[in-house]
């Protein structure tokens, strides 16, 4: 696979504020590349440094084999961008800003075939404004697309989004790579990083935390797996004994929760079912948590409260 | 170019479908118009130096659409475009910023023309009004004001921190100066004090040279008029080339 896009050392201050502190990262071609972090980790920033539209104090940018900052009138015609605060005219139509920003580029994909791939046929002649979020979100994506552009930059592309047009949205997202584009997003729903890219770099301060697979990620946490179950009476302290050689035991009301070690021999389900079945102890509502990407996060960034 | 032929032809859509620019420049002139001709009828009035007061409100009124456009469609249209993030959108195509600026002066040209084209017919039809001056002096004329006063409206949208406050600041310049500029009567009906704040307002000189050309009065006759108003185009084009952000 190509490298498409090669960051080195990429670094950005705005006043006293570090942005962003010396990242660096590479995007292969094809890859769904997510960027997450708390607000002003410096998600915005580096896309924006990518995009073109900042320029940054020091760091090697290319993309495209471009530089954003002396090419970037080739990278905006090879590239698609959906910007996390931007806007149309409030009276202009929908067909009419597809039309519109199709004179732009010389080979714009076809806006009609767009237009009904993003489910908005219906809305063609509504005013930007009459749109929902998701429908404007929807019509972003469009614009982003038609320059059939090699590589698209999604920025905050779900926010505010019911969890139906988020669901959508994830699908076309997809699709998109599919067609062999490669996609770079930031999100702030570790669900959607987890569920959609194939790569993702948590941002932290400025700097990048961690940089690999969701599963690669969540795997290295080495996080508890949770099995939690209902009994019917009290918990007895033979079986409380017993539990606690799998793993800590929290008891609330009737609710039973067994925190075990990633990565064991025997999965602890098993364990625990077998302890429960050898002691003949009725239970009800068992079920297993695993580690997801949101406890990666929240265990590389902290807990306390940004902004 | 077709960048610009489709952007210049979506800003007139989008310029028609916004009601009150579109009423301050095709209606509210003509208004004015019918005005004072029930006011002042059809006679020749000492105060206009024997012109009748509807001749003399032609030019008069033109000269206050060019203010309303300049200090209020470019203005606001520009500011907003701006605070909304419009520019912001548009500036990840590959299209130019000077596209967006030509398309709007296109634009917000063709509809001031089109506000005086409409208040010339009614003069015509409804009060007969006389044209003494030459038609090409008379365009030349009005061309440049109407650049010279959009280049303050560019101005005024790029120095201004929001849409807001730009709004704020083009309606404070916009009113006196429509009423104290001679648009709608002569300047030398007012004080003496007040004459002399006219002389500082760029309107002044709009409706001056185009009242003066309008009565057929020779380009010798205006050349502080043209010299003003050049200078504020070169000043304006200037400034706001060294002003203008997308964001």
């Amino acid at each position: 696979m190509d490298i498409i896009i090669h960051v080195e050392g990429l670094h950005k201050v705005y006043g006293a504020t570090v942005a962003v502190d010396q990242v660096s990262f590479e995007v292969s071609e094809g890859e769904i590349f997510g960027m997450v972090g708390p607000n002003g980790a410096g998600k915005t920033t580096t896309i924006e440094c990518l995009e073109g539209l900042r320029k940054q104090d020091s760091g090697t940018v290319r993309v495209l084999g471009l530089d954003p900052q002396r090419e970037g009138h080739t990278l905006r015609v090879r590239t698609g961008m959906q910007l996390q605060q931007s806007n149309l005219p409030d009276r202009m139509k929908v067909w009419e800003a597809l039309d519109l920003y199709a004179s732009f580029y010389p080979k714009a994909a076809d806006w009609n075939v767009l237009l009904s791939q993003l489910g908005l046929e219906e809305k063609r002649n509504a005013a930007f404004s009459k749109l929902s979020g998701g429908q404007k979100q929807r019509l972003f994506i469009a614009l982003a697309l038609l320059p059939d552009p090699q590589l698209v930059f999604l920025d905050e592309l779900t926010t505010g989004l019911d969890p139906q047009a988020r669901h959508a949205i994830w699908d076309l997202v997809r699709e998109v790579r599919v067609k062999g584009k490669t996609v770079i997003l930031t999100t702030h729903f570790m669900e959607e990083a987890e569920r959609l890219c194939d790569r993702v770099a948590i941002l932290d301060h400025g700097r990048i935390v961690a940089l690999d697979t969701p599963a690669a990620l969540i795997h290295n946490l080495k996080a508890e797996e949770r099995v939690i179950f209902n009994l019917d009476g009290s918990l007895s302290a033979a079986l409380e004994n017993a539990l606690s050689s799998v793993g800590r035991v929290e008891v609330q009301g009737q609710e039973v929760t067994v925190h075990g070690k990633n990565g064991r021999k025997i999965p602890l389900v098993s364990e625990v079912v077998g302890l429960l079945t050898g002691l003949g102890i009725q239970f009800r509502d068992l079920r297993t948590e695993q580690p997801n990407l949101e406890d990666v996060f929240l265990s590389l960034t902290g807990r306390e409260m940004r902004e | 170019m077709k960048s610009l032929l489709k952007m210049t032809w979506m800003e007139a859509k989008l310029f028609i479908r916004e009601p009150v620019a579109a009423f301050f420049t095709l209606v509210f002139p003509l208004l004015y118009l019918f005005l004072f001709g029930i006011i002042s009828g059809n006679e020749p009035t000492p105060q206009f130096g024997g012109q009748r007061t509807i001749d003399a409100s032609i030019p008069g009124l033109t000269a206050v659409i060019i203010c309303i456009t300049g200090l209020m469609a470019i203005t606001m249209t520009m500011s907003t475009y701006r605070d909304n993030g419009v520019l912001r959108r548009l500036r990840t195509t590959p299209i130019s910023p000077l596209v967006v600026l030509v398309a709007q002066v296109i634009v917000v040209f063709v509809m001031t023309a089109l506000g005086m084209l409409l208040l010339v017919i009614a003069g015509k039809l409804i009060y007969h009004v006389n044209f003494e001056g030459n038609a090409l002096s008379m365009l030349a004329g009005f061309v440049l004001s109407s650049l010279s006063f959009f280049a303050l409206g560019f101005v005024l949208a790029g120095t201004m921190p929001t849409a807001r406050s730009a709004w704020i600041v083009g309606m404070v310049l916009m009113y006196p100066m429509m009423f104290l500029s001679g648009a709608f009567f002569t300047v030398e009906i007012l004080p003496a004090a007040i004459q002399k704040v006219s002389a500082f307002m760029p309107l002044t000189y709009v409706v001056n040279l185009l009242r003066g050309l309008w009565y057929g009065q020779p380009w010798g006759d205006h050349l502080l008029d043209v010299g003003v108003l050049a200078g504020m185009l070169v000043l304006g084009i200037i400034v706001s080339a060294k002003t203008f952000r997308w964001e």
